[in-house]
């Protein structure tokens, strides 16, 4: 059992109930005397609100209350921003949940309907006048640092909320003594997340006994109810907070939401249960966005394709409010990450966060290594044409090479293990490489374009160390929590802090508990996602629920073995030090007939009746695991297009990929998070974005405008993997959450840009649709 | 007065079921909040994603699209249905086995749409099951893993007719 469980493609344990319709999500739960809430947003991007007049409403059928701005007054705090990066001018502008005199995007909330059904709350809204006085509105980053933009917060000006910066090396004199120097300017366009489970609430305060129950859709219950106490008042003590099923994240189900707040008051004013769940249109509003970058990008080189600097300035798009975590996303987790998995002597960055008139922005599957990825694979390929090198040589001429307990960066981390070339040897080794040049090479004689893309990537997760996160203002620790109990019949439950939400842990942490201990993953309950019965924990983003939470596991189930075997060493009437463990069975070495299995101690540790001298009854440990460093996940993915130059559709043909998370739990498990991982960045690359217009509308406001990656236009994902173990992690396991999201935007780019290389299109901005890319080619022929 | 209300009736899963609904409800709201068949999900409200379909006399259908009036009278099989009384469709079963979903809340479109093809084409090609799923969102798997339940599910049927 324990070397099986281990590693083994066992099926899921969470599936019975999700196949069957039988899951409870948030909008699925009704409670007895149940309110239903509508949020009243703004239609402008920028506004002056001169009054509110909700007489009508009130009077409406079924409508039980309506709220603005001045009904929270005292009652809920700003919602806050949790990640203050030091030394960075950071300035957080003042985030109510309803807009008081000025609403600064469209979706901003001016008032709230409480009704007895949904549809009463929704036809009240339209009866609420509100008399707003326009501004003008700034979306693009880019054009929100102008000195002329129209200012969102008085007390940020210049729209900027930080800027930092990033210096290691000397960057002067790389960019002095260069060979070659590239220029790129590259959009990281906006995205929509789309989880598809739209966000909800459902708030129930008892006015009795003062406490409050919020069922949410929420990635992380324990700091939602951390943060939903600092706004609302409630105690945390009285404040439970339920993650029950939850329908994907990617990061837009990090935050605590205006809305969230928003419902939590209205149970509290009302004594009675409120559900607020969103439609689409407004999760597109209303949810955070991801990415908007626009990037500067130099890159300095010898005449050998030797990387020796690289330099750069980012705007980026924080919207109108600074998210939850969004500070910490085009900084921390984008400009460490510029070394990428080469050895680059001096990198230096500038990041302006600045503010624009749209959503929010915060962490979106990959969060800021995507971004980071892209900027560094796409000029290595431009560096290999260049040079007149195949892009694997560039790459191989850069890379660090093989390391197994630690290398550091110019930019101040220490990546824990790696090897970079041979992820990208089993690649080119997979795919075919070498044929692949050589049918692109005869598609090109025969007057089609076929482009070859690749991609190398290190992406930094498991956060973190919870020092490092006060060092760089994350206004939380980053450890994880376990707790693994025994029952009298060998049934085992775990409590865990994190709260996996699609990804599998309910299978893959039974696994780690069935290798450590020796019993059947049918016979371990993993329980996650109620604060009321599970540890403290910082929850479910950055690929790090495996990375720390299983670390935190593997640590209590060791906890347990040594306890279990000093139990087992006194019924058998044996010396501790001469105790031996296998498979669940404890028994003096060298007499294995003569064992005790762990289900045997469990039932005599809860009975009791025959314990050794000091030893407490129960079998039962925990552990707050706060690990020692990231880790850091890499691999090396290929994608092969060929573009369509009368139409300029192009066409995914193949997607290959080797990925490195260290020994997999569960290799199905993985497989399925890279292939998710993967078709999310190749929405990027070919599909998806977030498009307001000048006034600052979002125009892409649906699912009908939004083009989210579909089934008939994906080839199969190929999956492949190489194994090198984390060196201080206890399973030596890395991440994979995030790995496909992070190299398959650029893999991609990279390819579409090969395969137009022959008709002289040098840019085109994502995503790649076939407008984009016949005009680029046309233009490249007028040129 | 006219009566707020309408009665309908319908076949749902089997069962003859009777409510009592507004003009305006969609079918997706009556099955979630009047019958309590929360199983089809609200994932765009416009069409788009396929997380409300269901199969209303042979036809699949976005349940968030028709009125509940309309449903007057008809056979609906919601995934509630899908399975027998005691065993698991091979399409479950498949997806088990696939582990072809993740966080869930689109696998019960993606089971009644893939069902609603196999009734039709007991033996889709891939390009075939690909093009019919499009009409399904998922932002999890990818679609992978679906493709190859949907494949090997249409095989178990096709060995066990």
């Amino acid at each position: 059992m324990t070397t099986r469980m281990f590693g083994s493609a066992i099926r899921r344990r969470e599936d019975p109930r999700l196949i069957t319709g039988s899951a409870l999500y948030t909008d699925d739960m009704t409670l007895p005397g149940m309110l239903h809430a509508a949020m009243l947003r703004s239609p402008y991007a920028h506004a002056r609100i001169r009054s509110i007049d909700a007489s009508a409403a009130l009077e409406a059928e079924g409508v039980v209350a309506v709220y603005t701005s001045a009904d929270a007054e005292g009652e809920l705090n700003p919602v806050p921003c949790a990640w203050l990066l030091p030394n960075s001018g950071l300035v957080v502008a003042d985030y109510p949940s309803l807009a008081k005199d000025t609403v600064r995007y469209v979706g901003d909330i001016v008032a709230v309907v409480v009704a007895e059904t949904r549809y009463q709350a929704y036809d009240a809204l339209d009866l609420i006048d509100v008399d707003y006085d326009p501004l003008p509105a700034v979306t693009s980053p880019e054009q929100a640092a102008q000195p002329d933009a129209p200012q969102l917060h008085e007390n940020v000006p210049g729209n900027q909320a930080f800027h930092w910066t990033l210096t290691g090396g000397d960057v002067e004199a790389a960019f002095a003594n260069a060979d070659v120097v590239l220029h790129e300017h590259i959009v990281q366009q906006r995205l929509i997340p789309n989880a598809m489970e739209t966000r909800a609430t459902l708030a129930h305060y008892i006015q009795a006994s003062g406490e409050l129950t919020v069922w949410n859709t929420t990635q992380n219950p324990h700091i939602l109810r951390f943060v939903s106490s600092a706004v609302t008042g409630v105690p945390e003590d009285r404040l439970r907070v339920i993650a029950p099923e939850v329908g994907g994240g990617f990061g837009s189900k990090i935050a605590a939401y205006p809305a969230d707040f928003i419902t939590m008051l209205c149970s509290k004013k009302l004594g009675r249960p409120v559900k607020w769940a969103e439609t689409r249109s407004e999760n597109y509003q209303a949810t955070t966005h991801g990415r908007d970058h626009v990037q500067e990008v130099e890159l300095a080189a010898t005449k050998d394709g030797k990387i020796t600097g690289l330099r750069a300035k980012v705007w980026s798009g924080m919207g109108a409010y600074l998210s939850l975590a969004a500070p910490g996303i085009p900084t921390i987790l984008h400009g460490l990450m510029l070394s990428g998995v080469y050895d680059i002597p001096a990198i230096q960055e500038d990041v302006y966060g600045i503010h624009t008139n749209t959503t929010p922005v915060e962490a979106y599957r990959g969060a800021g290594r995507p971004e980071a990825t892209f900027m560094l694979e796409c000029l290595v390929d431009r560096l290999a044409k260049e040079l007149g090198l195949d892009p694997a040589e560039v790459r191989r001429r850069n890379f660090i090479p093989a390391f197994d307990n630690g290398h550091p960066v110019v930019t101040g981390l220490t990546y824990d293990s790696g090897n970079y070339q041979g992820a990208l040897d089993k690649l080119l080794d997979k795919a075919g490489y070498q044929d692949l040049r050589r049918q692109q090479a005869e598609a090109r004689e025969n007057g089609r374009y076929l482009g070859l893309g690749l991609a190398t990537y290190v992406e930094i997760c498991g956060l973190g160390p919870s020092q490092v996160a006060g060092a760089i203002g994350f206004q939380g620790g980053l450890w994880e929590s376990a707790i693994v109990r025994f029952h009298p019949s060998g049934k085992v439950h775990v409590f865990i802090g994190a709260s996996p939400h699609g990804q599998g842990e309910e299978t893959t942490f039974a696994q780690i508990i069935s290798s450590e201990l020796g019993v059947s993953p049918d016979d371990v309950k993993v329980v996650h996602g109620d604060t009321d019965n599970t540890p403290m924990g910082w929850g479910t983003y950055g690929s790090r629920t495996t990375a720390v939470g299983g670390a935190a596991l593997a640590v209590t189930a060791r906890k347990i073995r040594d306890k279990a075997k000093i139990i087992a060493a006194h019924l058998l009437e044996a010396a501790v030090e001469d105790m031996d463990y296998e498979d669940g069975k404890f028994f003096v070495k060298g007499s294995p007939d003569q064992a005790k299995t762990i289900q045997e101690v469990a039932l005599m540790a809860n009975v009791a009746w025959n314990m050794p001298a000091g030893v407490e009854a129960g079998l039962e440990a925990s552990t707050f695991y706060d690990p020692p460093n990231f880790v850091y996940p890499f691999g090396a993915h290929l994608a092969v297009v060929e573009v369509d130059p009368e139409t300029g559709q192009v066409d995914l043909q193949r997607y290959v990929c080797v990925d490195d998370c260290g020994p997999q739990i569960n290799p199905m498990i993985v497989e399925g998070q890279v292939h998710g991982g993967v078709v999310q960045g190749v929405g990027q690359a070919l599909w998806e974005g977030a498009v307001y217009d000048e006034d600052g509308q979002l125009l892409t406001g649906a699912m009908l405008d939004y083009a989210i990656p579909r089934a008939d236009r994906l080839p199969n994902i190929e999956v492949h993997s190489t194994v090198t173990p984390s060196p201080h992690h206890p399973l030596g396991v890395k991440g994979i959450g995030e790995a496909g999201t992070i190299a398959s935007t650029v893999a991609v780019y990279n390819a579409v840009m090969d395969a137009v290389a022959p008709l002289g299109v040098q840019r085109i901005a994502m995503p790649f649709t076939p407008e984009r890319v016949w005009r680029a080619i046309q233009d490249a022929k007028e040129a | 007065m006219m009566p707020k209300k309408s009665y309908v009736q319908a076949v749902i899963n089997g069962e003859s079921r009777e409510f009592l609904c507004e003009p305006r409800q969609t079918l997706l709201e009556v099955l979630r909040e009047e019958l309590g068949l929360t199983g089809a999900k609200e994932g765009c409200g416009d069409g788009n994603c396929g997380a409300c379909v269901v199969i209303q006399d042979g036809r699949l259908v976005c349940s968030c699209l028709e009125l509940a009036v309309e449903s007057a009278g008809t056979e609906i099989t919601t995934v509630e249905g899908v399975a027998g009384r005691q065993e698991l469709h091979p399409l479950q079963q498949c997806f088990l086995e696939d582990a072809a979903l993740q966080c869930g809340i689109c696998t019960p479109g993606f089971l009644v749409s893939a069902k609603a093809l196999l009734d039709k084409n007991p033996d889709p090609s891939e390009p075939e099951i690909r093009l019919w799923l499009a009409n399904n969102l998922c932002r999890c798997t990818g679609y992978d893993k679906i493709v190859r339940a949907v494949e090997h599910a249409a095989e178990r049927m096709r060995q066990e007719a």
